[in-house]
């Protein structure tokens, strides 16, 4: 690039303005390389405000831990007959409801975040419609891998031995976080449509609660009503489940991994281009 | 290519709902002028400078802007524009030199360069002390100086400013009249919003009027004050209903008529001279009509309004009936 006069700061004396070659360098687009790196900076912002504010770290660090505790004493004997035997069941399960939580915080954040004045010059400026979006999910990585982790290390605390070791683990903590950054673009795009914060908090309710408790998290499929039976199998959170079980517990790659993946991608393909499309009208 | 407007917006409309809130509005700006528009609140100001910063699609007309299409290329529009709106738009959680660092890499500077930029443009608008600091224990001056800061970064040719000093104390409206004068110097073309009169006769070459969303002239600040008188003489008549032989003698005397005010025995005479008061005072004098209070002003934007559309600048009452 050959734009060094427009980065010289504007201090008076230094060169002058010429207004047909500033407009001779300007471009149609955001090239790949710059959409990258202005994603990278928004990501950048969101990190510096989450050290900011630390609260807002509570539902990554208090769910796990409640949760797979609580899940585990209560049901474990009804579902599974004991507390071990139900763990291997539960951890997957706790670690997609967990990665869905933080999902709809980001849909939320982001609309309280649009509505400040920082949102104008964020669209006045030569950036690519996607970065203000994609920058805070990448951000959001972070939060899904304390989560996932906290939520294995309670697990582990309370007597789980995955059964897929290390490798299975990891994978397994893998697949969660790309399970979470890929559903968050529904809750993105709903916040890029919704009026309030508050609207897109009820909102995701409605649909966070059926995904994940209409789902195999913490029942088998099999114990419950055809007609329950045939949602809870078509549900994408089910197999994202599956897909998280298979690899903590057994280590092994299966078709349902590879279906959670596929599944995943097709949401990020529809719902990442509907966020932008919304986002770039609301202007 | 030096004869290029920097704005050529012709009719430009913007609807809210069944409400027109820009209702064709030429601008024509020239390269390196400090271009004003002046009007009363809800006058439609912001508006069409956010229709021409791409932040509003425009609902019908033409705009260019360096001869580029704003409708068609809105990403060179906003390679070429500098905005900074009427309320601050930069990041509460951030710090004043974090601020400025964002906004230069996300217009693709690198990383050092970025930070040198974010340094200079702190000094030049005086904010290093304060440039680690939250904003939130930012004064408002300060914020306008961040948010104008902002918009500097890649020296863009054109720069908007809607309202830059409403709500600024008379020493950091002097100090900001002052830096805007700095960018046109610099080779910028200036594109201002104002509710004031003597700003817009302070800083700009020339002046559209806007009222409920049209324009209702387009001159120099001199010309549009010559309209009005260069000051007013505000008379109270001691009785209300002298009021017709106190106007006969001030167009005796003046040659024009003065501006006639709801309250009862209140007139303005606009002055083509403020030392014609005196004649007007013995006039009045002359032929035995009693005043209550005097002063001498200068015209205000309200004054102008009324000889210019022959209603007030906030006549509320009246735009709320006209919807
Ligand atoms: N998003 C919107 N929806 C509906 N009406 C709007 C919207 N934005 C502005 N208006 C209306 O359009 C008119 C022009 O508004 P605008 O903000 O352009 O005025 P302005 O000249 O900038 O006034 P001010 O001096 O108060 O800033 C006003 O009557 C306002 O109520
Ligand atoms: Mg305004």
């Amino acid at each position: 690039m050959t734009t060094t006069s427009t980065m010289t700061p504007a201090t008076p004396g230094s060169r002058r303005i010429d207004p047909p070659a500033a407009v001779a360098r300007t471009t149609p687009h955001s090239s790949v390389r710059e959409t990258w790196v202005q994603t990278l900076a928004m990501a950048w912002r969101a990190l510096k405000k989450m050290r900011r504010k630390p609260e807002q770290f509570f539902d990554v660090l208090i769910q796990p831990l409640l949760f797979t505790a609580m899940f585990a004493f209560i049901f474990g004997g009804a579902i599974s007959g004991s507390v071990s035997d139900y763990l291997p069941v539960l951890i997957p399960g706790i670690l997609a409801q967990t990665a869905l939580t933080v999902c709809m915080a980001t849909g939320v954040q982001l609309r309280e975040d649009m509505d400040k004045g920082v949102f104008d010059r964020f669209k006045s400026l030569p950036i690519a419609r996607i970065a203000p979006l994609a920058g805070p999910m990448i951000a959001d990585l972070i939060r899904y891998g304390i989560a996932s982790v906290l939520t294995l290390a309670t697990g582990l605390a309370i007597g789980y031995r995955p059964g897929g070791g290390v490798l299975g683990s990891v994978g397994g903590i893998a697949l969660t976080v790309f399970a979470g950054w890929s559903l968050a673009w529904i809750f993105t795009w709903l916040g890029t449509m919704a009026r309030s914060a508050q609207s897109v908090q009820g909102i995701s309710m409605m649909i966070m609660f059926p995904l994940t408790f209409l789902s195999n998290a913490f029942v088998p499929a099999e114990t419950l009503p055809g007609w329950l039976e045939a949602f809870v199998k078509v549900n994408p959170v089910s197999h994202v489940v599956s897909a998280v079980r298979d690899l903590l517990n057994d280590g092994a790659v299966t078709a349902e991994v590879g279906w959670a993946v596929v599944g995943c991608a097709v949401v990020v393909a529809i719902f990442a281009p509907l966020a932008v499309r919304s986002y770039s009208r609301k202007m | 290519m030096a004869d290029l407007n920097a704005v050529r917006a012709d009719n430009l409309v913007k609807d809210f709902g069944d409400f027109r809130a820009v209702d064709g509005i030429d601008l024509h700006v020239r390269q390196g002028e400090i271009f004003g528009v002046l009007g009363p609140n809800g006058a439609g100001k912001t508006t069409t400078l956010r229709m021409l910063a791409t932040l509003l699609p425009i609902d019908d007309g033409h705009a260019e802007i360096f001869g580029v299409d704003v409708r068609r290329e809105p990403h060179r529009i906003r390679q070429l524009v500098g905005v900074t709106g009427q309320y601050a738009s930069v990041d509460e959680d951030l710090t004043a030199r974090e601020n400025l660092w964002l906004f230069a890499r996300l217009q693709g500077l690198p990383g050092s360069r970025a930070r040198t930029i974010a340094g200079d443009l702190l000094e030049r608008f005086g904010l290093q002390e304060a440039a680690d600091r939250p904003l939130s224990q930012f004064s408002g001056g300060m914020r306008r100086r961040l948010d104008l800061a902002s918009s500097l970064i890649t020296r863009p040719p054109l720069i908007f400013l809607d309202e830059p000093t409403t709500g600024l104390d008379p020493r950091t409206r002097g100090q900001m009249w002052d830096t805007i004068r700095e960018l046109v110097t610099d080779g910028s073309t200036i594109l201002l919003t104002t509710q004031y009169l003597d700003e817009a006769d302070q800083l700009a070459d020339r002046v559209a009027v806007i009222d409920r969303g049209r324009k209702v002239a387009e001159d120099t600040p001199d010309a549009l004050k010559s309209q009005v008188g260069d000051s007013t003489l505000q008379l109270n008549l001691a009785d209300g209903s002298d009021t017709a032989l106190a106007a006969n003698v001030v167009r005796r005397l003046l040659g024009e008529d003065p501006v006639l005010t709801p309250e009862s025995g209140r007139m303005n005479v606009p002055l083509p001279d403020p030392d014609r008061a005196a004649d007007v005072l013995i006039g009045l004098r002359e032929a035995g009509l009693g005043i209550s209070s005097v002063s001498v002003a200068k015209p205000t934007l309200d004054e102008v309004f009324l000889a210019l559309t022959g209603h007030g600048a906030d006549d509320e009452s009246q735009m709320e009936a006209a919807r």
